[in-house]
């Protein structure tokens, strides 16, 4: 083992960078499954090119992934990295900024030569200096590629395959860094290459090998320890990302509300998950179309919802335009279905793989017509499984699209999960017909929520035509008669205002008695709160209240809003949500913006905050 | 289910809504022989659903006792896609025109007929756009003047059984409004087929289009012009039953009966069931003066329709899978207590 000291640490972030090609993904997610295992809090970031594999070597071919882990409650995955991980001078070029001072830089030495520098546009031959590194951090540098080689020496293997496992060296590594045991990433291993026994073998080789290397290095670098999480409510967990944990959502809603599962959907990056997530369900009944384009998508999901279905559609902000149409159609129609929009940098085609909260106003308002749909926002990787289950809940109970925003942070990126039990989830009562109630109109509704009676084909005695077109209060046959219509359009906004009665009030985090109100949605939930509690800490009053429902709005919300002298909405747009808060709840916003296909750092909101205190 | 001991009436097809199209239309004739099919086929109304995008003929649902849809323009075959695989049980019609189904609705057109979604389509070609009043549709033939193509359109137009063979097609019919006979025993075909059905049904529009089809439609002329195509009997046609079709290399050619020694047996005999669509495709294009064009049921073959694939899969993998539950999916993954 080594001398060197060992630094105890509350939290830690590291950032694994390579080429697309080079297993960053892979080597991030065994190290922040292995940290959580062993009782560490983790969240993750994956950043990645929308280019499989752009040219090796290049800056714009560099995939990330960011793991925070530590022993108190984490609610992003960290600003800046306490270590990096470059296996190449294009990744070094492209984190170097995100690293602290005094932070460790473990590189791939056989990656650094001429050649491999100018792919990376330095122009001298020391890219440390040149990134004015070498005197704030402390390099490990380790022929990662010559040694992987040397490890599987003897191994059936061709030379690419044995280059390709030396992610699993920089695992190792950091598996020594950290003094974590490689049994846990022997154990993902075997299961992920349980029917590659070769390559099994070889990964456990190298990662060995990786991690011995640590020990015998006689560098005067300190080693960290995390002491488990003492923050976490004791139970199973396991670590999910947000778009399987909204297809995991969806599936409990439809079990719960005892109906089949339909997914009509097209493949956008960054929602595909969740319909690849769904296509694997058969064994639960799941029935996924994946469609021939965008509206099929949900037009398909409108034809099963017709039928009886749980119906889902899954999206991005392209997609999400192009099912307008179609989410006006199911408001007309009064049909239930979730339309879930993982989004991204737009407009247009954008920045695919980058995060982003521009679609609210889309969400919102972007159909033909008085055409009010519910929106609502999940927070976290985790919580993407309550919030598909609630847009599910509230699709079926009150015969309404939702759409339920989530982007590509969340989606991508892991956080813990508590595994819940079917029994313990909420009850679905879908608003169906029942028996007795034969002979009914397809207008015909609760009169005090609103909601029309769902009467599904197969059953006697509910023939109805639906559709499109205006219909008749009282009968439900068409029609154009002007005060039907006024009707007709204050009725679809009271069932979408009611709803206000059936969801959560908004709750106040942080110093209640605060000056200055931080107003978030969504998905910027970690970043505003990290921040508020920094500030808290330091004895500034500052409060958060983040929006998870958004329309409507929490029954409570003027009541919060009016409390505080000063309120701020940050989001990642250009101030979308304090746009309709100020629709709703007239007065005073400020604002803190952020479109850059990045989250927001906890540092930049926390300096913003001191400057207007 | 329901069993064929019910007996049903049209009537019992009919809902109290009143048929709002032109007097004149070639869709009332349509409506009427659907709704007797409907009953014959012995299939309860609540079984029934019938699905359309927008256009004249896709307020057809309105006018059927049963479950119905108007959805929105083009997605009618999206839309009925979903109802089947949501409950394969329902007997699903789709409603739709030359410019919902061939235009806006062209790529769910397609696709549905690739997949062989068990549904009946009607596809109402009068080759016009009738509830925009009256602009060329991708069926209108080149040169036509309408509203939107005042000096004449330069586009070629869609042939309906051509995309139809293209994209795999298992069942292609045609039917002509004012033939009552053919179009009863087509639609009952087209019923009956399980896989995706496309019916081209040639609709006279009185208001826009007038006369459209007249060529093949004029009562004195009409068996000259059209060959009512069945399977497994000659294709002989004319007014006086006397003219047929024979292979003339690797075409079709007219023959008259009694003329330059052919007889009877000389002409082709129509096979709706064979998998290659080769001749099958070339009948359904035949186009007058020179041929006689085909109604009935041109191609009609066995296949495995997509909502079965489905529910099967969904079987084979429930049978193999530990994952019964819910809470067995939530047990099946990587997890450690905390």
């Amino acid at each position: 083992m080594s001398s060197n000291k060992t630094t105890e640490l509350e939290n830690v972030v590291v950032r694994f960078s390579g080429d697309s090609g080079d297993g960053m993904q892979l080597t991030g997610t065994l190290f922040s499954n292995l940290s959580a295992i062993l009782g560490n809090e983790i969240s993750t970031f994956p950043d990645f090119p929308s280019e499989i594999r752009a040219p090796q070597g290049t800056l714009g071919g560099v995939s990330g992934f960011q793991v925070h882990l530590g022993a108190a409650k984490i609610y992003t995955p960290g600003d800046d990295a306490d270590v990096l991980v470059a296996m190449n001078p294009a990744a070094l070029k492209v984190n170097a900024k995100g690293v602290k001072k005094g932070g460790v830089l473990i590189f791939d030495e056989d990656s650094f030569r001429k050649s491999d520098m100018e792919k990376a546009g330095f122009k001298t031959e020391n890219p440390f200096e040149e990134l004015n590194l070498s005197e704030t951090i402390q390099l490990i540098p380790a022929p990662l590629s010559s040694l992987t080689q040397s490890s599987l020496e003897g191994f059936e293997m061709d030379a690419k395959s044995i280059l390709r496992s030396k992610n699993m060296f920089a695992l190792g590594l950091i598996c020594w860094l950290f003094n974590r045991p490689v049994d846990q990433a022997v154990h993902f291993l075997e299961n992920k290459f349980a029917k590659k026994k070769s390559i099994l073998e070889a990964n456990i080789k190298v990662l060995t090998d990786g991690y011995n290397y640590g020990g015998n290095l006689h560098l005067s670098v300190n080693t960290y320890k995390i002491e488990k999480s003492h923050d976490v409510p004791q139970g199973k967990y396991t670590s999910i990302n947000g778009n399987k944990a909204t297809a995991w959502g969806l599936i409990a809603a439809s079990k719960k509300a005892g109906l089949e599962l339909f997914l009509g959907s097209y493949p956008i990056t960054p929602a595909t998950d969740i319909m690849q997530e769904l296509a694997l369900r058969k064994d639960l009944g799941v029935k996924v179309i994946q469609a021939e384009d965008e509206i099929a998508g949900i037009t398909t999901a409108l034809g099963a919802s017709f039928a009886g279905a749980l119906a889902a559609t899954s999206t991005s902000g392209p997609g999400l335009a192009l099912k307008s149409e179609a989410i006006g159609l199911a408001v007309m129609a009064e049909l239930p279905v979730v339309i879930v929009d993982v989004m991204r940098g737009g407009p247009s085609t954008g920045l695919p793989t980058k995060t982003e909260q521009t679609d609210l106003l889309q969400a919102l308002y972007g159909r033909n017509g008085e055409s009010p749909a519910v929106v609502i926002a999940a927070s976290t990787p985790a919580d993407s499984f309550h919030y598909a289950f609630m847009a599910s809940k509230i699709a079926l109970e009150h015969m309404t699209p939702v759409i339920l925003l989530t982007d590509a942070f969340i989606g991508n990126g892991t956080s813990l999960w508590k595994l819940p039990k079917l029994a313990e989830l909420p009850e679905i009562k879908p608003n169906k017909a029942q028996p007795g109630m034969e002979g009914l109109n397809v207008t015909a509704r609760n009169e005090e929520t609103k909601a029309r009676y769902w009467s599904i084909p197969g059953i006697e005695g509910f023939n109805h035509r639906n559709g499109g077109l205006e219909k008749d209060y009282t009968t439900g046959a068409i029609s154009t008669d002007p005060m039907n219509h006024q009707k007709m359009v204050d009725t679809r906004q009271a069932k979408v205002d009611y709803i206000s009665n059936v969801i959560p009030e908004l709750v106040v985090e942080g110093d209640a008695s605060a000056d200055l109100l931080v107003i978030g949605w969504g998905t910027t939930h970690g970043h505003l709160m990290t921040a508020v509690n920094a500030l808290n800490k330091k004895g500034k009053k500052v409060a958060l209240a983040n929006f998870n429902y958004i329309n409507p709005l929490p029954k409570n919300t003027e009541e919060i809003i009016k409390r505080y002298k000063k309120v701020i909405v940050c989001e990642l747009n250009n101030g979308q949500f304090a746009t309709y808060l100020r629709s709703k709840v007239p007065g005073e916003y400020l604002q803190y913006n952020k479109v850059q296909g990045q989250p927001f750092t906890v540092s930049e909101l926390e300096s913003h905050f001191e400057t207007i205190l | 289910m329901e069993t064929k001991s019910i007996q049903y009436t049209l009537k019992d097809f009919k809902s109290d809504q009143a048929v709002r199209w032109c007097p004149g239309c070639g869709d009332y004739a349509v409506l009427n022989t659907m709704q007797k099919v409907m009953a014959e086929m012995g299939v309860a109304p609540h079984n029934t659903a019938v699905i359309s995008g927008i256009g004249c003929s896709s307020r057809l649902p309105y006018y059927i006792s049963g479950y119905g849809f108007h959805s929105i323009h083009g997605r009618g075959a999206a839309v009925a896609t979903g109802v089947k695989v949501a409950n394969p049980a329902l007997t699903v019609w789709q409603i739709t025109g030359d410019g919902d189904c061939l235009a806006i609705g062209g790529n769910h057109f397609i696709h549905s007929v690739r997949r062989n979604i068990d549904i009946n389509v009607l596809l109402f070609n009068n080759q016009i756009y009738g509830l925009t009043k009256g602009q060329y549709s991708p069926t209108t033939k080149k040169g036509y003047v309408t509203k939107s193509s005042p000096f004449g359109t330069v586009e070629r137009p869609f042939r309906p059984a051509e995309l139809t063979f293209g994209a795999g097609g298992t069942f292609f019919g045609r039917v002509l409004d004012v033939d009552l006979k053919s179009s009863h025993k087509t639609m009952i075909a087209a019923a009956k087929h399980k896989g995706t059905s496309i019916v081209e049904t040639l609709v006279n529009c009185v208001i826009f289009n007038d006369g459209a089809h007249s060529f093949l439609s004029e009562k004195a002329t009409r068996y000259d012009r059209v060959i009512i195509l069945e399977h497994g009997k000659p294709m002989i046609f004319g007014v006086n039953g006397d003219k047929g079709l024979v292979l003339d290399g690797f075409n079709l050619k007219v023959v008259t009966i009694g003329e330059n020694g052919i007889t009877e047996n000389d002409i082709l005999v129509h096979d709706a069931k064979c998998q290659d669509a080769t001749l099958q495709l070339k009948l359904a294009l035949m186009e007058g003066p020179e041929f006689p064009v085909a109604l009935g049921v041109i191609r009609d073959v066995e296949a495995e329709s997509y909502d079965e694939a489905v529910v099967n899969q969904i079987h084979e993998i429930q049978a193999k899978s530990k994952i019964k539950t819910f809470d067995d999916l939530i047990d099946s993954c990587e997890q450690w207590e905390m």
